[in-house]
């Protein structure tokens, strides 16, 4: 199909990954998902799949600083992003927790956990960008992260926790 | 006040709170296989119909295609309650129902095959509601239920199963009421529980009878109860719990999507994996129970229950695995939250072609309550009585008692609720915003707020057996063997905690099983409540039992007796002489001392839940914000305290208040497909609009186990929903009975827009009458 022999690059957590674009079955394909590649390629399966449709934010993760749905953008749009999953968030030497992954445990901030990475990617992107987010700016930024276990109000916490930490 | 403890009741992390938060926590799809296939689901587009002809050639010649299985190539698997659902059928039952299973290289391929299959199907007439599926001549889903009514009870209940409750004399309550209501009022609404996590299984097929499973599931022991009897008890199946992402009930139910694993892994020889789409989760799995009573009810002017009698349908789709059970339970729980002396409750379980509904959080009750509530308050508006104080009132206490699953009557031997609920009521402030019925509490302009209350109880917090070993190990820990999954509730660390508290060692020291049947002993699983009681007495007794062994062992080496010794952090000590002491690394390397724990089902006690709402209506749009929630409770010892924070928040999600206000299953009626199968279209609450919630949380110690605790996060969704239905009857000042309240119900009620005849959701079946 693909005459021409194309390659991505992509930073990943820190790594750098070169894919060959094609339909054999080591190539990412044209219509894998960030989402798929992520769990199914690099065995990043912190990233979840829940809806899979841009509904849900399961799959949040950042990339060039954005957090993004990785369910909704295509790996071969991918080429030369960087992007962090939640496997990426702690030290990659000392092991050390990410500040807002320890204060998500503090808070007990998760129940049955699926949301989890989710919800700390899309608080991470936020704390990034906004220094001293108000309570509006958390929930706005969390609202698009689905749970059914109704832990908003201990993730909320957590992260007011973290932003104040880190004053 | 409570005892002091070292661990039980302080928020000590989760044990997989680490693994959670760096996203390295393994839940089913996350699991590689070696060699593993990938299965699906060829769906009916009918919702009821006769599979003529199955042609699966274009669909086998795929390259990747590794076996295809329709109803012809099994033997006659089934499952269900009663046992008269075949794994794979020749007629189809509803819009999704499965029609044959595919097994390929990827899920690409299998997707592929699916759209190569050739069927025919010759369609008949469907039933899509209660009304038309107890009509005369109705088209009958089941030969051997030509009626569409289901036999009542379920069999794991035993013999005398509540099948309704019946006592007194009714007709004497009647004559003695000072009031009485008699309605129709339903919760049909048909949510979905709607954990992140979709359904699936993976199962390893090895020769003659052997099968590994690992599923997403809550209680994988009794997975492997139950597929034993559906697949004609000649399978030896070991069943492993996967980390589980979200239940709330449902994935107890997950029965077909095992089966469809292993028949494709019997038949390929391969790993296969067999994992829903979220539409398939949504479309094709557990809903809750479609809920209407036509019921009367009597009372006396100061709120005594004189009498209530009436016929509870329930609308289960088109299957029943827990209906009856559900069933048994709520009515058990209308008892616990209605003492009346005259009872007269029958109820049918109903079949529809539609996807089926089952076990989900407040299993029953919660149903129940949503279409009886509404009921009670018109008979207290007659009576001009405080919704509060009539709830509290007949909530069960000590001198009271109840019909439970089991057909037999339990004295209660719990602790009186009215405390907790009188502090929720001062925190929230009823008696100051309680104007009386169908009055707001506030007027603003167009904004109109109200206030309702709801109650919950549920004696399956010592339900169904559990058993656990202990074993304490020489280098001064202990493993806990136990076939419990983490599932969202903190149990595993709770356990843990319990068991450290009684080995007086921290619960870092402690390590749990995997939920493995080839390892473990029985446990029934995480459902109800019943965690902390129940699951939590079996840990406690296998953690004695081994201590006790220790002690044993540790005497004629210390020159004592047994009783005369205590341990603390893994040393063996003379209690009146604590320098006489051995460690536990005494035990050696060579040695096993090994606890059992059993705990048998004790129906006497239930916990409680008393939900207060305020809500705003905008009588202009019809919307409905909740403003405020307080959840009062008492709990008799917390076990985690920020783990009990989460889960009476999750009062407002899986199905729980929100089903009042906009969570509903919207099924086309004309064609029997689902409407909102997706995340978009079906309404959930998001971060942006989070009411207020205060937790008001009671340790009134019961006559549970030594820890005096029992178990409450089930029932948090419960009380809510019927609470919802209350505070906005009250600020807008008209009645309003139908689930869910969306702006147009609203508008309708106030006359604002005019009743639309081609609205599906309106269901004329709701009246009310009374004397």
């Amino acid at each position: 199909m693909n005459n021409k022999q194309k390659t991505i690059n992509l930073k990943i957590n820190g790594e750098f990954y070169e894919f060959e674009i094609g339909e054999k079955d080591w190539q990412i394909r044209p219509h894998h998902t960030l989402s798929h590649t992520l769990r199914e390629v690099l065995n990043l399966t912190g990233t979840k799949i829940s809806c899979d449709d841009g509904a849900c934010g399961a799959c949040t993760v950042i990339m060039d600083g954005k957090a993004v749905l990785s369910c909704l953008i295509l790996t071969v749009e991918c080429d030369g992003k960087e992007i962090t999953t939640i496997e990426g968030l702690k030290d990659p030497k000392t092991g050390e927790l990410d500040l807002l992954q320890k204060k998500f445990i503090e808070h007990n901030a998760f129940q049955c956990g699926f949301c989890t990475p989710g919800m700390i990617m899309s608080s991470k992107a936020l704390l990034e960008k906004t220094q001293h987010p108000t309570e509006e700016e958390i929930k706005e930024a969390l609202s698009g992260n689905f749970c059914r276990c109704i832990s908003y109000y201990q993730v909320i916490k957590a992260v007011k926790a973290a932003a104040k930490e880190r004053r | 006040m409570a005892e002091m403890f070292s661990y039980i009741g302080k928020p000590i992390p989760r044990k997989d709170s680490k693994d959670i938060v760096t996203g390295e926590i393994k839940y089913l799809d996350d699991l590689k296989f070696q060699n593993l296939l990938y299965g699906k689901v060829l769906r009916s587009p009918h919702a009821h119909a006769k599979i003529k002809k199955v042609n699966k050639e274009k669909a086998l010649n795929l390259k990747g295609v590794k076996a295809i299985l329709t109803w012809e190539d099994i033997p006659d698997f089934r499952g269900g309650t009663p046992r008269i659902v075949r794994v794979l059928d020749n007629k189809v039952r509803y819009v999704g129902d499965a029609v044959a299973l595919v097994a390929a290289t990827s899920s690409e391929i299998a997707e592929e095959a699916l759209n190569l299959i050739e069927v025919e199907y010759e369609v008949l007439p469907a039933v899509f509601d209660i009304d038309s599926a107890l009509k005369p001549g109705a088209p009958a889903l089941y030969d051997e239920y030509p009626d569409n009514i289901l036999p009542g009870g379920t069999i794991i209940y035993g013999p005398n199963c509540l099948k309704g409750v019946t006592r007194g004399d009714v007709e004497k309550g009647f004559r003695e009421a000072d009031v009485i209501t008699e309605g129709t009022f339903g919760y049909e609404n048909i949510p979905n529980a709607l954990p992140p996590e979709t359904v699936g299984a993976i199962a390893l097929w090895e020769e003659p009878n052997k099968v590994t499973l690992w599923a997403t599931t809550q209680a994988p022991y009794m997975d492997k109860v139950t597929l034993f009897h559906v697949f004609n008890r000649q399978l030896d199946i070991r069943s492993i719990g996967v980390h589980c992402g979200g239940s709330f009930g449902t994935k107890i139910m997950c029965w077909q999507v095992q089966s469809y694993a292993i028949l494709l892994s019997m038949a390929t020889k391969r790993p296969v994996k067999v994992v829903f789409t979220k539409e398939e989760h949504m479309a094709n799995f557990t809903l809750r129970l479609s809920s209407r009573i036509n019921a009367k009810v009597g009372m006396k002017k100061d709120g005594t229950l004189t009498a209530i009698s009436g016929t509870w349908y329930v609308d289960t789709g088109y299957y029943s695995f827990t209906t009856q059970a559900q069933v048994a339970v709520g009515s058990g729980e209308l008892m616990i939250m209605a003492q009346c002396p005259n009872w007269d409750l029958k109820n049918y379980v109903v079949v529809t072609n539609r996807n089926a509904s089952g076990s989900t959080r407040g299993f029953g009750g919660q149903e129940l309550k949503c279409s009886f509530i509404p009921l009670l308050c018109l008979a207290m508006e007659k009576a001009g009585l405080d919704p509060f104080e009539v709830l509290k009132k007949n909530f069960v206490k000590p001198q009271g008692g109840y019909y439970w699953r089991d057909g037999n009557w339990y004295n209660f031997r719990g602790i009186d609720f009215s405390k907790a609920m009188e502090e929720g009521a001062k925190r929230f402030g009823w008696k100051e915003k309680w104007k009386g019925w169908l009055n707001p509490t506030a007027v603003n302009g167009n904004k109109h707020r109200g206030i309702g209350v709801g109650v919950h109880g549920n004696a399956d917090i010592g339900e169904d057996t559990a058993e656990a070993y202990v074993q304490l190990n020489y280098n001064k820990t202990a493993t806990l063997f136990i076939c419990a999954v983490e599932h969202g509730t903190g149990q595993k660390t709770n356990l843990a905690k319990m068991v450290a508290e009684v080995l007086k060692i921290h619960p870092d020291n402690i390590r749990l099983t995997p939920a493995d049947t080839l390892v473990t002993p029985f446990e029934f699983g995480p459902v109800g409540s019943r965690g902390t009681y129940a699951i939590g007495s079996a840990a406690i007794n296998a953690a004695e039992d081994a201590r006790q062994k220790l002690l044993e062992f540790a005497a004629p080496k210390l020159g004592a007796k047994p009783e005369e010794l205590d341990t603390k952090d893994g040393v063996i000590f003379v209690k009146n002489d604590p320098k006489k002491s051995i460690s536990w690394r005494a035990i050696g390397n060579d040695r096993t001392i090994l606890g059992f724990g059993r705990f048998e089902p004790d129906y006497t006690m239930c916990n409680c839940m008393m939900t207060f709402v305020e809500v705003e209506v905008d009588v202009e749009t019809g919307k409905i914000d909740i403003i405020r929630i307080v959840n009062a409770t008492d709990v008799g010892q917390v076990i985690d305290p920020l783990g009990l924070e989460g889960q009476l928040n999750a009062c407002l999600g899986s199905a729980g208040i929100d089903s009042a206000i906009f969570e509903e299953t919207v099924l086309d009626k004309r064609t029997g497909h689902i409407l909102n199968a997706n995340l978009i279209d079906y309404k959930w609450r998001t971060t942006a609009e989070l009411p207020e919630i205060e937790n008001v949380v009671l340790e009134t110690p019961f006559p549970s186990h030594r820890f005096h605790a029992v178990g409450v996060g089930e029932i948090a969704t419960s009380p809510g929903p019927s609470a919802i239905l209350m505070a906005v009857s009250n600020a807008i000042g008209r009645w309003i009975y139908e689930y869910p309240i969306t702006p147009d119900k609203i508008l309708k009620a106030l006359g604002k827009i005019s009743s639309n005849k081609f609205d599906t959701h309106s269901n004329e079946a709701f009246k009310a009458t009374g004397r």
